[in-house]
């Protein structure tokens, strides 16, 4: 199916499911731990075997020499596979930056150089550190200040300048020109990667935990040189991602080569304290956001510039990128820098780019309103737009991001706000608020499925989509009996199996619109089929509702047409060019109330809310599950979460969930999600978007803005630790 | 899976032979063991007592996961540092990554599969799915564990960090309930949802206690 203009008029506008709050139809097997995760299955092949890594102690240099012979006569050790031995691979596919193993060089620290396999963990692990490794090591540098010192003078390759900026900045009546810092995060996802592999006849088997299934047998084909198609991933479980598992990892290629070399299945699981530096992040940033504006507030001149770190070759973090669409002014400069380092591979976590880019620009928004005596909530809505600020003649597809601070500041009470920093008092607290908008994209990929009816009346749907946490079993389910009239317990959603139709996947926040339309698809081709069956021309004559088809007088039962076996249908959606001519975007605005201890200099939220503009909602359980927990993520990249760097090491020491803090039950407090009643026909049939990285953006400057608007003190630099506003507090 | 199989013995004396000097397991060879590498322990495992062979090193949590093939408890960070693994050993809350199987001879433990299956869901399981206390589920069965052991140790009358007054009862309060819980990471970010279930379940059982 092409999706080549809007939507009109169609079923999902009447909806019967579609819409309708649906408690999840994988939560029975995932409270009762039923739900399988990649290592838990034991019932995928025999006589699994498990492998424990060996990671590099250096960020960059060779290996010179491995002595893997303690390990291998270490006690159940079955074999041992190097990185020497196997020798260079290819890099897996164009979004990875380094390879993931084989060769001796070594571009990150804790990158995978052998793998240790034994009849039980604990015997691989033992072996695993009795392997011992020389190294020539070349000596880096990783201090992202300083290239920044270097390279922030030099806009001579801008990502975009429009109209003068120099001239119209220099002429505005009000300015403001900050430097914001955010460190690098990890996705910090519960359950670590992991991967069981097995060969049979020169097919290789991976059940795995990954987001993209079709990404990572490819990869999985690349760096192995071996055919896609003798090719099998299956990832019905992920216990979370975040980005994390949007690319084939070491724990696959370490299973499919040891699985390769010992001839028998292969388990492996990234241990917790490798997972940050073996794996990716998102990379630090150094931010410039000048703004210039009228004393009306009217934005006329608006610059951002960021730099962040990346392996040679890898593209970093794109922190400016919303400043390009999301506020209004004549005069734009945006310029990107990259710093190389051998640091572990920077890649996407959720919300890549904006997530950075407005913990910066919305506390410039901030500042800027305070400078013009303006409420912050009134200052963004003077410079809302409703076309691209780079090119006038692109108009915004469906843009409310004025109705969400309206409705946000309503339900949140802001006119009751605290309106002098530091001026609020409740006892031992001094109390805050603050705001900030958000910004993300709307994107849609292309996207398959394929239609089972039973001649039970029962509908199977199978695609490669995976949820990972999102909610994608019980989307496609409402999608399916939606458009087959049908009840949602009679849909059975398989995903995550590479045998089954190419999705979108989970990613950039498209799974949700993508997938659900490939079903839609799918289930079109179906109703066709049906109609071809009842000799009826056109199918949209033809209605579907109980589980049966009415074809004007006649009613015919769904089972009854696959009495004489199942009828299968399969179709994909794909997305024409007319949505790009759009700009396709999410949009919301959060609200934060937090308590500053006048003493110890402690922060804790007393409330969060979030008004959410992002088209039709598929499911308002899921959905306000997706923003609620970006919303967390949020209050750790505010609060807490760092991956410090060693800059003399090149790696980030704190990798483990005690030394990298992400919020616990404690630090969240009462949450509430708003979603307008909007659609967005441009951008699917179910004229839906995303919302998974929505709820992220913009969340850790409103707690910022918040701290300041408690305090008086101004942090630019995240996370918002003590030390960095302790002694600036005022005096009790 | 606790000891080497059979079938590759005879290639790792190869080995060890030709390396008589260098490898720990030499040593082995000659100087008398320590004392056994592995060790036999009775356990009652949601009610059914199982005999386990376990290699002295495994956790309770590996003991569950691996030998019994129970994969409801969770390996998040095999460090005390996630709450993932949380299951209950004579009644109390454990994270049983942080605990050898050889310690617990003679216990009784519960997991998740001995509080309640698909059909036929505990309350607090219900309440989780209810409230959508949960996304990627794989902190999930940590939360439920310890969410029912939460609401015991404060019916028994156990203080937390933010009880006030030791003296009176002690109430279900948001507050105990997210104090009781922070060792219980959710990475998706469920936590007001959580919230949301376990305060469900303990009005439930306050009705129950005033009926
Ligand atoms: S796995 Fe035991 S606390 Fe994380
Ligand atoms: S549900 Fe994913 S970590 Fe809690």
């Amino acid at each position: 199916m092409q999706f080549n203009q809007p939507a009109g008029d169609n079923l999902f506008d009447n909806a019967r499911l579609i819409g309708r709050p649906t408690p999840r139809i994988d939560g029975p097997l995932k409270v009762s731990g039923q739900a399988p995760y990649a290592y838990e299955r034991h019932d995928a092949a025999e006589g699994q075997l498990v492998g424990y890594p060996v990671v590099s102690t250096i960020a960059q240099g060779r290996i010179t020499g491995m002595d893997t012979s303690a390990a291998e006569a270490a006690p159940g050790v079955i074999g041992v596979v190097t990185t020497l031995e196997v020798g260079e691979m290819p890099t897996p596919s164009g979004m990875h930056t380094a390879p993931l193993f084989g060769g001796a060089e070594v571009w990150h620290y804790h990158q995978a150089i052998a793998v240790v396999v034994a009849e039980s963990f604990e015997q691989a692990r033992a072996a695993a550190a009795l392997v011992k490794v020389d190294y020539d090591v070349t000596k880096g540098s990783f201090d992202l200040e300083a290239v920044w010192q270097q390279k922030k003078d030099d806009n001579s390759e801008p990502v975009a300048r429009v109209g003068d900026f120099e001239t119209a900045y220099q002429a505005a009546e009000v300015t403001l020109d900050q430097e914001y810092r955010t460190p690098s995060h990890s996705h910090a996802m519960m359950e670590p990667h992991a991967s069981i592999a097995e060969w049979q006849d020169g097919k290789l088997t991976v059940w795995t935990s990954n987001q993209m299934i079709e990404w990572g047998r490819q990869s999985l084909a690349t760096t192995l040189e071996m055919d896609a198609d003798d090719i099998r991933v299956d990832s019905p479980y992920i216990g979370g991602g975040f980005g994390a598992k949007l690319f084939l990892r070491a724990d696959a290629v370490m299973a499919a080569l040891a699985a390769r070399k010992l001839q028998r299945a292969v388990k492996v699981m990234l241990p917790r304290p490798m997972v940050m530096n073996n794996t990716t992040h998102r990379a630090s940033t150094i931010q410039r956001i000048r703004i210039g504006a009228q004393a009306d507030g009217k934005i006329t001149a608006i610059a951002h510039e960021a730099i962040s770190h990346t392996l040679p070759g890898g593209s970093g973090e794109d922190a400016v990128d919303q400043t390009r669409k999301f506020y209004a002014g004549d005069n734009r400069l945006i310029v990107k820098h990259l710093a190389e380092m051998h640091l572990p591979e920077a890649n996407a976590m959720r919300a890549p780019g904006e997530a950075s880019g407005l913990m910066a620009l919305e506390i410039a928004m901030d500042e800027m309103a305070e400078k013009l005596g303006m409420d912050p909530v009134e200052f963004r809505t003077v410079n809302d737009t409703q076309v691209d600020p780079e090119n006038p003649d692109r108009t915004f597809s469906d843009r409310h991001f004025v109705e969400c601070l309206r409705q946000g500041a309503e339900a949140f009470g802001w006119v009751s706000r605290n309106t002098t920093p530091g001026g609020m008092r409740d006892g031992q607290w001094l109390i805050g608020h603050g705001v900030a908008g958000a910004y993300r994209g709307g994107p849609a990929t292309t996207s398959g499925a394929r239609v089972r009816l039973q001649d039970t009346g029962r509908i199977i749907v199978e695609t490669d989509m995976t949820d990972i946490g999102t909610g994608s079993y019980t989307i496609l389910a409402q999608t399916v009996a939606e458009t087959m009239g049908v009840d949602l317990d009679a849909v059975e959603v398989r995903l995550g199996d590479s045998d089954f139709p190419v999705s979108a996947g989970s990613g950039g926040q498209w799974g949700a619109a993508s997938s659900t339309a490939g079903a839609y698809a799918a289930c079109i081709a179906l109703r066709e089929q049906i109609a071809e069956r009842l000799r009826v021309n056109d199918p949209e004559t033809l209605s579907f509702a109980n589980g049966a088809v009415n074809a004007g007088e006649k009613q015919v039962t769904l089972a009854s047409l696959a009495a004489d076996g199942e009828l299968v249908a399969e179709d994909s959606i794909s997305f024409g060019d007319f949505r790009d001519e759009q700009v396709v975007s999410t949009f919301a605005a959060h609200f934060v109330e937090l308590g500053v201890h006048v003493g110890t200099g402690e922060i804790r939220l007393r409330r969060m809310l979030a008004a959410c503009d992002a088209g039709r909602i598929l499911n308002p359980v899921t959905a306000r599950s997706q923003v609620i927990g970006g919303m967390v993520m949020g209050v750790g990249a505010a609060m807490m979460e760092e991956m410090a760097i060693d800059t003399g090491r090149g790696y980030f020491p704190a990798h483990d969930l005690a030394g990298y803090e992400v919020p616990v039950h404690m630090d969240i407090p009462s949450q509430e999600v708003i979603f307008l009643d909007t659609v967005d026909p441009a951008s699917s049939p179910l004229k839906a978007k995303g919302v998974g990285e929505l709820g992220l953006c913009g969340v850790a400057a409103a707690v910022a803005n918040a701290v300041y608007n408690a305090t008086g003190v101004r942090v630019r630099s995240y996370p918002m630790t003590l030390d960095k506003y302790l002694d600036q507090l005022p005096a009790v | 899976m606790s000891s080497p199989s059979k079938a590759f013995e005879p290639r790792r004396r190869t080995l060890l032979a030709g390396n008589t000097d260098l490898e720990p397991g030499a040593a082995q060879r000659t100087a008398a063991p320590v004392g056994p590498e592995t060790t036999t322990i009775t356990v009652t495992v949601n009610g059914t007592e199982q005999e386990l062979t376990v290699d002295n090193r495994t956790t309770l949590l590996d003991a569950l996961r691996e030998h019994l093939q129970l994969t409801g408890t969770k390996k998040g960070c095999d460090h005390g540092q996630c709450g993932a693994c949380t299951c209950t050993v004579n009644g109390a809350r454990i994270n049983s990554c942080l605990s050898l199987a050889v310690m617990h001879d003679g216990d009784a433990v519960q997991t998740i599969e001995g509080i309640g299956m698909p059909e036929a869901l505990d309350p607090m399981q219900a309440a989780f799915v209810e409230h959508d206390g949960f996304q990627c589920g794989y902190c999930t069965p940590g939360q439920i564990c310890s969410a029912k052991a939460v609401l015991e140790e404060i019916a028994a009358g156990v203080p937390s960090h933010v009880t006030g007054d030791l003296t009176t009862r002690i109430e279900a309060t948001e507050a105990e309930i997210r104090e009781r819980m922070s060792g219980n990471i959710c990475r998706c970010g469920a936590y007001s949802n959580i919230l949301a279930a376990i305060t469900e379940v303990a009005e439930q059982q306050a009705q129950g206690d005033r009926a």
